[in-house]
C-alpha cells in the first residue's frame, strides 16, 4: 500500500515542475498525469523499478541543478579518435566547451519553434511516462543537422557529463538530428559524471535518417558515478537508409535504455548491436523496438550480456512488421553469460507480425562460461583467470568485430578488454 | 615419471576408478585397453585434473610431486598433455592465438623469455608440417567445424608445440580413417624419444600397429585386469573382451 502513495507522490512532485507552455508541452504534461510513473504491473517496466529508485535517491520539488566547475572535458574524450566535439553538461548544452568544424554540420541549442517539422513525431509520449515527462519538462538539448549528400569523416561526439559535486542533479534533455539525403555520418555518445551526488538523465533522442543516407549511432555508457539513466532513442528511417547501432553499457547503476529503429522506407538496413558487461550491482535494462512499416527492409540485432556480482540485466526486443512490410527480413539474437549466482537476466523477444511473406527469427540464450572449453584451456598450460578471459573476450568479440570505424573499435575494445581482464 | 598406486575416483556418486596401479618410465609407451565403460577415459581425465572427478582413494607421484596437487594448468606447464577424446570448440579463439597463449605461459612458468609473433610462428611452421595440418585451419576459430580427424590432428599439432614430457592419448584413434591415423601415429612417433613418455588409451588394437607399446594394459572396471606385451593386443583383437570378462568372474 505504501508503494502505491510513494508512487502517487512522486508523480505529484515531478508534475507540478512540467512546462505547459507551449501546446506539445501541455499535452505531454496532459499523458504524463495519465499515465504516472511506471509501478510493478507497468508492463514495459516489470523488471526495472525505475520509480521506486527515482523516489529513494532524488528530490523532485525544484528542477534547478548546482552549478558546475567543469571547465575541460579531457577526463571524458575518446582517445585516439579525432571527433567533432559536443558537450552538454548536466544537460545543457555547452558551446564554450564544444569543438565543431566545417560547414557541412550545423550543431546548436535545441529550439523547440524552430523544429516544429521533426520534434516530437517519432518518440510516442502517448504511451511511456519517461518520454512524456521528457516532451513536457525538457530544459537543456542539441539539434544537429548534417546537409545532403555529404560524408562526414570524423564522428560527432557528444559528452553527455553530469556533475554531482555540489549537490543532486536531474538533466532532462532534449536532442534532435537530422541526416540529409545522401550522407553519411556517425554519432558517437558517452555519458560521465563526477562528484558523490547522486545524478539522474532523462533524454530523448529523436533521429532522422533521411533518404538512401546512412548513419552509425554509438552509445558508451561506462560512468563510473552514481548515475541513474533513462534514456530512448528513436530513430526514423527513410528509403534505403542504412543505421548501424552500437549500445556498450559497462557500468553505470541504473540503466534503461529504449532503442527504436522506425523503418519507414522500402530497401532500408539496419543493424542493433549491444553489449552489457555488468557487476556490482548495475541494473541494466536494454528494451529495444524494430518497427518494420514498410516492404523490402533487413533487420538484424545482435545483444550480448556478461553479467556477474549482483547484476541485474534486462533485454526485451521488440520486432513489428505491419500488414504491407512485405518481404521483410527480420532477425534477432540474445545471448548471456552468468557468472555468479547472484546475477540475474530477464530475456524476452517479442515478435509482433501482420505480414505473411516475411522471414523473421529470434533466439536467445543464457548459460554459464562452458566449464569443458575452461578444462581444455587449462588443459594447455593457460591460467585459469586467462581462460576465462580468453572466453569472455571471444563471446563479446562477435559484437565488437562489426564496428566500422577501426579507431574506435580499438578505443572500445580496450575498455571491454580491461573489464574482463584481458592480459594474453 | 609417473606412479599411480591404488587410484580410487568417482564422478558424482558413480564409483569408476576401483584401484589402478601403474608406473610409466621415462622412454616408454604404455597402451590401456579395455571395453567400453572400464575406466579408460577417466584414467586420462582425472591424470589431467578434470574437476568433475573426485579422487576418492591413492595416490599418483608424477616427476616426484604428487600430481593431485596440481592445479590442471600447472600439470600441462610442468610437462603433462592430454589429447581429447572429443577436441572442445571455441568459437572466437583462433587455434593460433590460443596456443601462443599457451606456449608462452609455460615458457614464463619455465623461467624462460616468451616468443615474439615472429619466433612463434616459425615454430609453428615447423611443427606444422609433422601432422600435415592445413594452416589456415589454424587461424580459424579452435576445432569450430572442424572434421573429426582435423581436431584430432590439431590435438597432436597442440602436442607438438608443447612438447610433453608425459602424453596421454584419450582414444585419439577413434573415428579415424586409415590415412588420418598414419599420420596422427606418425607424429606421435616422431616426438617420441627416450626421454618422454606416453599412455596411448584405446578400444582398439589398429592403433597399435603404428605405434608399439612396451606395455599394454587391460582394463575392466575400474581396474588393470591384465598386463603384457604388444602381444597381449593382439591376443584381445582376436578373441576380444568377452574371454576377459569370463576370466575376472572366475577369480
Amino acid at each position: 500500500m505504501s508503494e502505491i502513495t510513494e508512487v502517487k507522490n512522486s508523480t505529484g512532485d515531478v508534475y507540478s515542475t512540467l512546462s505547459s507552455s507551449t501546446p506539445l508541452r501541455e499535452s505531454a504534461k496532459a499523458a504524463f498525469q495519465q499515465l504516472g510513473l511506471p509501478h510493478v504491473k507497468t508492463e514495459e517496466y516489470r523488471h526495472t523499478p525505475i520509480t521506486r529508485a527515482l523516489e529513494k535517491n532524488f528530490n523532485f520539488d525544484s528542477t534547478q541543478n548546482p552549478l558546475s566547475s567543469i571547465q575541460n572535458i579531457k577526463d571524458f574524450e575518446i582517445a585516439g579518435v579525432d571527433t567533432h566535439v559536443v558537450v552538454m553538461i548536466n544537460g545543457e548544452f555547452s558551446e564554450n566547451l564544444s569543438r565543431i568544424s566545417g560547414s557541412d554540420i550545423i550543431i546548436k541549442k535545441l529550439d523547440e519553434n524552430e523544429q516544429r517539422e521533426h520534434l516530437a513525431k517519432y518518440a510516442n509520449f502517448k504511451t511511456d511516462a519517461l518520454v512524456a515527462w521528457n516532451t513536457a519538462g525538457w530544459h537543456g538539448g542539441v539539434y544537429i543537422h548534417i546537409a545532403e549528400n555529404k560524408v562526414i569523416d570524423r564522428p560527432i561526439a557528444i559528452y553527455n557529463i553530469q556533475d554531482a559535486s555540489l549537490g543532486e542533479v536531474k538533466s532532462i534533455t532534449r536532442n534532435l538530428i537530422v541526416v540529409g539525403k545522401n550522407s553519411e555520418a556517425a554519432i558517437v555518445e558517452k555519458f560521465d559524471s563526477i562528484g558523490a551526488h547522486p545524478n539522474f538523465s532523462n533524454q530523448v533522442t529523436e533521429v532522422v535518417v533521411s533518404e538512401n543516407a546512412g548513419l552509425n549511432f554509438y552509445s558508451i555508457q561506462a560512468d563510473h558515478g552514481n548515475r541513474y539513466q533513462f534514456g530512448q532513442t528513436t530513430i526514423w528511417q527513410a528509403n534505403h537508409s542504412r543505421v548501424n547501432t552500437y549500445t556498450f553499457t559497462l557500468d553505470g547503476k541504473f540503466v534503461r535504455n529504449n532503442l527504436q529503429l522506425l523503418l519507414d522506407g522500402e530497401g532500408c538496413e539496419s543493424h542493433m548491436y549491444g553489449l552489457y558487461l555488468l557487476h556490482g550491482d548495475t541494473w541494466a535494462d536494454n528494451h529495444t523496438v524494430v518497427d518494420h512499416r514498410k516492404p523490402n527492409s533487413f533487420s538484424n540485432e545482435l545483444y550480448k550480456g556478461v553479467l556477474e556480482g549482483n547484476a541485474k540485466g534486462i533485454f526485451n526486443g521488440k520486432i513489428f512488421v505491419r500488414p504491407h512490410a512485405q518481404k521483410t527480413n527480420a532477425f534477432q539474437t540474445n545471448r548471456n553469460i552468468l557468472l555468479s549466482d547472484k546475477a540475474t537476466i530477464n530475456t524476452k523477444p517479442q515478435l509482433e507480425i501482420w505480414a505473411d511473406d516475411v522471414k523473421c527469427s529470434h533466439g536467445c540464450t543464457t548459460g554459464q562460461l562452458d566449464e569443458e572449453a575452461l578444462f581444455y584451456l587449462r588443459s594447455r598450460g593457460i591460467e585459469k583467470n586467462t581462460a576465462r578471459a580468453m572466453m569472455l573476450y571471444a563471446f563479446v568479440a562477435e559484437v565488437l568485430d562489426n564496428i566500422p570505424n577501426e579507431k574506435l573499435r580499438v578505443f572500445i575494445d580496450t575498455m571491454v578488454s580491461e573489464r574482463l581482464h584481458k592480459n594474453f | 615419471m609417473l606412479r599411480i598406486k591404488n587410484l580410487h575416483a568417482k564422478v558424482g556418486d558413480n564409483q569408476i576408478l576401483n584401484g589402478i596401479t601403474l608406473e610409466v618410465k621415462p622412454g616408454e609407451i604404455h597402451a590401456i585397453m579395455g571395453p567400453n565403460g572400464s575406466g579408460k577415459s577417466t584414467l586420462a581425465s582425472v591424470l589431467a585434473g578434470r574437476e568433475e572427478y573426485e579422487v576418492t582413494d591413492g595416490e599418483a607421484s608424477y616427476l616426484g610431486k604428487n600430481l593431485f596437487e596440481l592445479s590442471p594448468e600447472d600439470r600441462a606447464r610442468e610437462g603433462l598433455f592430454l589429447a581429447f577424446q572429443y577436441p572442445v570448440e571455441i568459437p572466437g579463439v583462433s587455434t593460433i592465438n590460443f596456443m601462443k597463449t599457451a606456449v608462452n605461459q609455460i615458457r614464463k612458468h619455465r623461467g624462460q623469455e616468451t616468443l615474439d609473433a615472429v619466433t612463434f610462428l616459425s615454430l609453428m611452421k615447423e611443427k606444422i608440417k609433422l601432422v600435415e595440418i592445413d594452416q589456415t585451419l589454424l587461424n580459424r576459430s579452435l576445432n569450430e567445424g572442424f572434421s573429426g580427424g582435423e581436431k584430432k590432428r590439431n590435438e597432436i599439432f597442440q602436442m607438438a608445440m608443447l612438447e610433453p614430457k608425459l602424453a596421454i592419448l584419450d582414444e585419439t584413434d577413434s573415428g579415424l580413417d586409415i590415412d588420418a591415423l598414419r599420420i596422427v601415429a606418425n607424429g606421435v612417433n616422431k616426438l617420441r624419444s627416450k626421454n618422454n613418455s606416453t599412455i596411448l588409451v584405446t578400444h582398439y588394437q589398429r592403433l597399435l600397429e603404428y605405434i608399439v607399446p612396451d606395455f599394454v594394459h587391460v582394463m575392466y572396471k575400474g581396474k588393470i585386469v591384465k598386463s603384457g606385451t604388444k602381444e597381449l593386443a593382439l591376443e584381445l583383437e582376436a578373441k576380444g573382451y568377452d574371454w576377459l570378462k569370463d576370466e575376472v568372474a572366475v577369480a
